[in-house]
């Protein structure tokens, strides 16, 4: 009994996520076969040089890491109900920390480097549960409270550079983290992953996953359940906090500087943007990290198809403008139920709704 | 008065996909009346306001106005057409003043601009019109929410409303409150406007209105003048069958249930302001409490203080002869006490998320979220509640939302089984479920209290309450008046006679 | 009859209600006063008459971005396109005039039409197919972004076109040694759509139905308040002063830079909500709004005068007052809740 009960919970879940991840997956195959279809099969076959991976495809994950890594928090983050605006800023702050900690050691020493790397996650982490605080204890709205560290990271992130653009020598381990290989495989492409991983051991094989659910699906419920929110609340934002410091990391690496100015520009809602097309739903609920990358993918693989069909980069926003307001009609009822509205009045018209058993009238006597 | 109607429903009837919400219903309204309509949830009561203020259109029957048919399509329209409703929860604008909330949207102007200065004028003389002299330069949010009402009110009426509903306007009032809304309503109604007064305080009831309209399971019991129908026959025609028939039920209750000793439970005082008077209340293991009372008599704020779904502001709570402090509904949960809300879907279940992870979330929320429950073990936990509450169909990976309300309801109570509580506390455990499943439910409670549980249990449904309860404790008007516990006294009978007669006292 | 006559005086004294909904734009006055008077104590030249008209002249864009946002802030909205706007609308009057050869009298006009249009579409996409205002303005955000960059992806003179020269042409108010200033015309523009807005926003059936929309849709909707037109009506106002502040800058800077104004709609947000507008809706002032530019104008002013403090600082701060006003906002919200429940 209970042997069979959990094979088919197996084959329901699965079947629910592939719906979930169907149209994603639909769009991101489209886009492969527009690339292949204009630049030939070498699009998605790598080939290796000096000892790692390279061809366009593995160009699109490497590059896409940090976003990777960003969206992946900003999921959790958004199935609680929430958002978190100033990922952007901590990618550029704990880019920063890290590129500024080396200017000034020895940046061919291991040890510098790992402590570099630690300190700006440390930080950042302590960023991201700032907001969690200002969220779970204080109240304020998710994208009030992650307002304030998207208006002021910038301004942190120039003070900690002094307004100079810190650079690493390319003979630094620490550029590595960008520009390496393991295996042959990007290291970029090793951290994204290994974060995934990670993150869908944490939420799956414990409970995070289902309480973040429980609590972004109906926060009351929870409540009388006697799930504890707020340490659950603070907990995403750190990770999130984290993985933007992470990401921000990686992409100094591979630049070999870091611009507070410029660095990660955007990127906080090119994540959301991720998280959208990924099928998690802005208002909290069900999260779906493999979604997200998929997402991800998908808006690394744009950016390269509008340059291999012809168009030039600036049609780049124009393209995300496009996907994010395709997007946003599909997720809202109303405008389905509009779209959908002469097809369901017509079938209405031929079936008309069957009278309906009516339940037994209890009369009763009339004084 | 005038005997012209204003206004005349005639054999309103209104499906809602398979269920007839309205069967037949009239309604008349006359100048210068109040009118109650009366009668318990899901009696057809609001769905007949809104049929009259044009939010649902009625699938038969038809509506007079001052003798011409019409037929609303909006609460816009149906306000244009002189019919005006003042619901519970005020909506007005709390962030604009008392005026500007009065006259929004036809703001007195000089050119194209508002006229603050004739505005507060107006805003004084109307709000004094009606007997209330407030600062309406202040905004809406300063005041307290009687004092809204009555704005919400005097809108309604300079909007030339020749039909004034006033929907549970008195719920959140306390008595000085009311006396003053009481009192516009009565001015009112002497200056010639037709009230419909929506309140489940019998007392208020009996006060303020001329006529009432019985409405029982979407159908019309009659209509009859106050003075010609005595309190308890009122409550006879709510509640139906029951009081009739109630020889004929057998007791499954328990009948060794333990008395004396310690309670497992104990409230002393237990009250929050605005929500249920302080009471005392005494639950021991293996008996089965019931809470009976009139829709709004308390009984859901009185259980929600027991879970720690609320916060009492007076009293104290001794759970297994230890005093509880810090009371919230995961100290509850990790004392034993599980609670059932009445509303299953908004404050139960979590729709989105499976069978599964709804009836493991107490559970997995006391281990913290570290801690997962074993997939293997979480899953025979799973099935064993499915089979033993027989909940269909018997996939734990559904989204609970697929489900029917029984199987809902049951998904609930697996949820708080699952972590064997001391207490349980169930609101309305049966309320819009099949039969089956109802007596599914209630053959459960028997089980459980004979296992030894304490259970604290709410129903509209009297009998039902009679049937499976060892103590009675009845409730009217946020308080709570008497606890029957003699084994005669679990009578359906008993609970009116109990309910009217300290009505009649106050 | 006096006995039936209920008189409840707020449950907070009216004075201090009165107070209290000007406490947060009490605070950036004085703090904007104080910032001055600090200016002036420490640093020589900072009482020069010219320093506040140039504030105006340097932000004169901000201020009417920050306006329209107001509207839309008010009614429970946010706006992150105006950036992008702003930068099309630049781009815009330069590509009509100088590729396409239009008159300028023509192309502003355009320009601005096009500005209202757009904040209406993104206006009733927001109403009627319930998308979160965030998510429908981000869109425009990439969109207008992008058709900039199509337009051109390097600078545009427009510094050939003459119409461009009149908006810097400046109106003398005195000799500058005798305690007198100069204001370009656009500074004009910034105060006529301060003026007009103040106006709209207090004194018209419409601005105070953006206040009830942002208090609660459903009771407006209830109250029988043109709800959706309204909402419709304030992205529209957002897109006119988005589009506006883009010909501002094409007077001010003379030329269209496709990467203008990024960022722009968060120092909009910022000046918005240090002027003592409510983040959630309901609540806020027209005037806090120019105060609020001020503030930040002014924290610019100070670095440069500073001459040792770096440009970031101005970031740090404004993140800085936005804590402590946002902190300040939920503390009144929730002393508020509490005195109503006792």
């Amino acid at each position: 009994m209970s042997a069979s009960t959990s094979l088919k919970t197996g084959r329901g879940r699965a079947g629910a996520y592939f719906k979930r991840l169907m149209w994603p997956l639909i769009v991101l195959a489209a886009l492969l076969i527009v690339n292949v279809a204009v630049t030939g099969f070498d699009f998605l076959i790598p080939d290796v040089h000096d000892d790692r991976l390279s061809g366009a495809f593995v160009n699109i994950l490497r590059r896409a890491a940090p976003l990777l890594l960003i969206a992946l928090g900003m999921t959790l983050v958004i199935a609680t109900k929430g958002i978190d605006l100033s990922v952007g800023a901590v990618y550029a702050i704990g880019a920063a920390i890290a590129c500024q900690y080396l200017m000034s050691r020895d940046q061919s020493s291991i040890g510098a480097v790992v402590f570099a790397v630690a300190l700006a996650l440390a930080i950042a982490a302590v960023i991201g549960a700032w907001n969690g605080t200002m969220v779970a204890y204080f109240g304020v709205q998710p994208i009030v409270a992650t307002l304030i560290l998207m208006i002021a990271g910038r301004g942190i992130a120039q003070l900690i550079t002094g307004g100079h653009i810190p650079t690493v020598g390319d003979t630094s381990p620490f550029v590595e983290l960008g520009r390496g290989a393991i295996g042959t495989v990007p290291v970029p492409i090793w951290i994204a992953a290994a974060v995934f991983a990670a993150l869908v051991l944490l939420t799956r094989t414990t409970a995070l996953g289902m309480l973040l659910e429980s609590v972004g699906g109906n926060p009351e419920a929870s409540r009388l359940a006697g799930v504890r929110s707020k340490g659950i609340t603070i907990l995403v934002y750190l990770i999130t906090g984290a993985c933007a410091g992470l990401a921000g990391i990686l992409g100094a690496a591979n630049l070999g500087s870091a611009d507070a100015n410029n660095g990660g520009l955007w990127i906080e809602l090119d994540a959301i943007l991720a998280v959208v097309i990924g099928g998690t739903a802005l208002i909290g609920g069900r999260f779906f990290l493999v979604g997200t990358t998929i997402g991800v993918v998908i808006i690394g693989t744009l950016e390269v198809t509008i340059i291999n069909v012809g168009l030039s980069s600036q049609w780049q926003f124009t393209a995300k403008a496009i996907v994010v307001f395709i997007v946003a009609m599909l997720q809202s009822p109303e405008f389905r139920a509009w779209v959908l509205r002469p097809f369901r009045s017509r079938r209405a018209r031929r079936s008309p709704a069957e009278p309906t058993p009516e339940p037994a009238p209890e009369k009763a006597p009339v004084t | 008065m005038s005997d012209e109607p204003i206004v005349q429903m005639r054999g309103i009837t209104k499906d809602f996909t398979g269920v007839r919400a309205l069967d037949g219903v009239d309604l008349t309204l006359r100048p210068g009346e109040i009118h109650a309509v009366m009668g318990e949830n899901g009696a057809g009561k609001s769905t007949l306001i809104k049929v009259l203020t044009g939010v649902h259109s009625p699938d038969a029957g038809r509506i007079l106005l001052g003798g011409e048919p019409v037929r609303f399509h909006s609460p816009g329209h149906a306000q244009a057409g002189g019919i005006s409703t003042v619901y519970q929860e005020v909506n007005l604008t709390e962030n604009l003043s008392v005026a500007e909330n009065l006259f929004a949207g036809r703001e007195p102007r000089l050119g194209p601009f508002i006229n603050f200065r004739a505005m507060r004028r107006r805003a004084a003389a109307l709000m004094s019109d009606i007997g209330v002299d407030i600062n309406v330069a202040a905004p809406l949010s300063s005041y307290s929410i009687a004092t809204q009402q009555l704005v919400a009110i005097a809108r309604a009426v300079d909007i030339d409303a020749k039909v004034l509903i006033l929907d549970e306007p008195t719920s959140s009032l306390d008595r000085d409150e009311v006396a003053v809304l009481l009192r516009v309503m009565r001015r009112l109604a002497d200056s010639g406007c037709a009230l419909v007064f929506i309140s489940h305080f019998l007392d208020q009831v009996y006060e303020i209105c001329d006529r009432m309209t019985v409405l029982r399971n979407g159908s019309l019991v009659g209509e009859w003048a106050t003075a010609e129908l005595p309190e308890s026959e009122l409550i006879g025609h709510m509640l139906g069958r029951e009081v009739e028939a109630l020889d004929a039920i057998e007791r499954r209750a328990s009948e060794s249930a333990p008395e004396g000793g310690t309670p497992l439970l104990s409230a002393e005082g237990l009250g929050r302001k605005g929500s249920i008077a302080p009471f005392d209340l005494d639950i021991r293991e293996g008996e089965v409490v019931g809470l009976a009372g009139l829709l709004g008599s308390g009984r859901t704020e009185a259980a929600r203080l027991i879970a720690g779904a609320d916060r009492h502001d007076a009293g104290h709570l001794a759970f297994d002869g230890r005093q509880v402090s810090g009371h919230n509904p995961r100290t509850a949960a990790a004392r034993g006490i599980g609670f059932c809300p009445e509303n299953r879907k908004t404050e139960g279940l979590v729709g989105e998320l499976s069978v599964a992870e709804n009836m493991i979330l107490a559970m997995q929320a006391s281990r913290g979220w570290a801690r997962a429950i074993p997939p293997a073990r979480r899953a025979e936990l799973v099935d064993e509640f499915i089979a033993k509450l027989d909940i269909r169909p018997a996939d734990p990976d559904l989204p609970v939302a697929n489900l029917s309300g029984g199987n809902q309801q049951k998904v609930l109570l697996a949820r708080w089984m699952l972590i064997a509580p001391r207490l349980l506390i169930l609101d309305e455990p049966t309320r819009g479920i099949d039969v089956g499943a109802k007596a599914d439910i209630q053959r459960l409670v028997a089980e459980l209290s004979a296992e030894g549980m304490a259970v604290l249990f709410i129903s509209a449904e009297l009998e039902e309450v009679t049937r499976l309860s060892d103590r009675i404790a009845v409730l009217r008007d946020r308080e709570l008046i008497d606890v029957l516990h003699e084994e005669s006294d679990m009578t359906t009978e008993r609970i009116v006679d109990t309910i009217v007669s300290r009505g009649g006292a106050e | 009859m006096s006995s039936t006559t209920l008189t409840e005086r707020p449950t907070r004294s009216t004075v201090f209600d009165g107070l209290s909904r000007y406490i947060p734009i009490g605070a950036t006055v004085a703090l904007l006063v104080a910032m001055y008077l600090g200016g002036i104590a420490r640093y020589p030249n900072f009482d020069n008459p010219q320093l506040i008209p140039d504030l105006f002249i340097g932000n004169a864009g901000l201020l009417i971005v920050a306006v329209g946002m107001t509207f839309v802030i008010i009614s429970g909205g946010i706006d992150l396109s105006v950036g992008s706007v702003m930068a099309f609308s630049t781009m815009a009057c330069a590509w009509l005039t100088v590729d396409a050869g239009l008159p300028a009298s023509v192309a502003v006009p355009a320009v601005l039409a096009f500005g209202i249009a757009s904040g209406a579409f993104t206006g009733a996409v927001i109403h009627y197919f319930n998308v979160q205002p965030f998510i429908a303005t981000l869109a425009g955000l990439f969109l207008y972004r992008g058709l900039t960059l199509q337009i051109s992806d390097h600078d545009v003179s427009i510094r050939e076109i003459d119409f461009f020269s009149w908006g810097m042409e400046r109106v003398e108010f005195g000799e500058p040694r005798d305690g007198g200033f100069s204001l370009p015309y656009i500074s004009f523009i910034a105060f006529a759509v301060v003026i007009v807005a103040f106006v709209v926003l207090h004194y018209t059936r419409f601005g105070r139905s953006v206040y009830a929309v942002g208090g609660s849709e459903q009771s407006a909707l209830l109250m029988g308040l043109p709800v959706a037109r309204t909402k419709i009506s304030v992205y529209a106002v957002s897109g006119f002063c988005a589009a506006l502040g883009g010909v501002i800058a094409a007077f001010y800077t003379k030329s269209a830079n496709p990467l203008a104004g990024v960022g722009f709609e968060l120092d909009a947000i910022a000046a918005v909500v240090v002027g003592g507008t409510l983040l959630t809706g309901g609540a806020g002032f027209v005037l806090g709004t120019v105060a609020g530019v001020m503030v930040m104008g002014m924290l610019s002013t100070i670095i440069a005068f500073q001459g040792n403090l770096s440009s970031w600082w101005a970031r740090i701060v404004v993140g800085v007052l936005l804590l402590a006003f946002i902190l300040l906002q939920r503390v009144l919200a929730r002393s508020g809740e509490r005195k109503r429940k006792a």
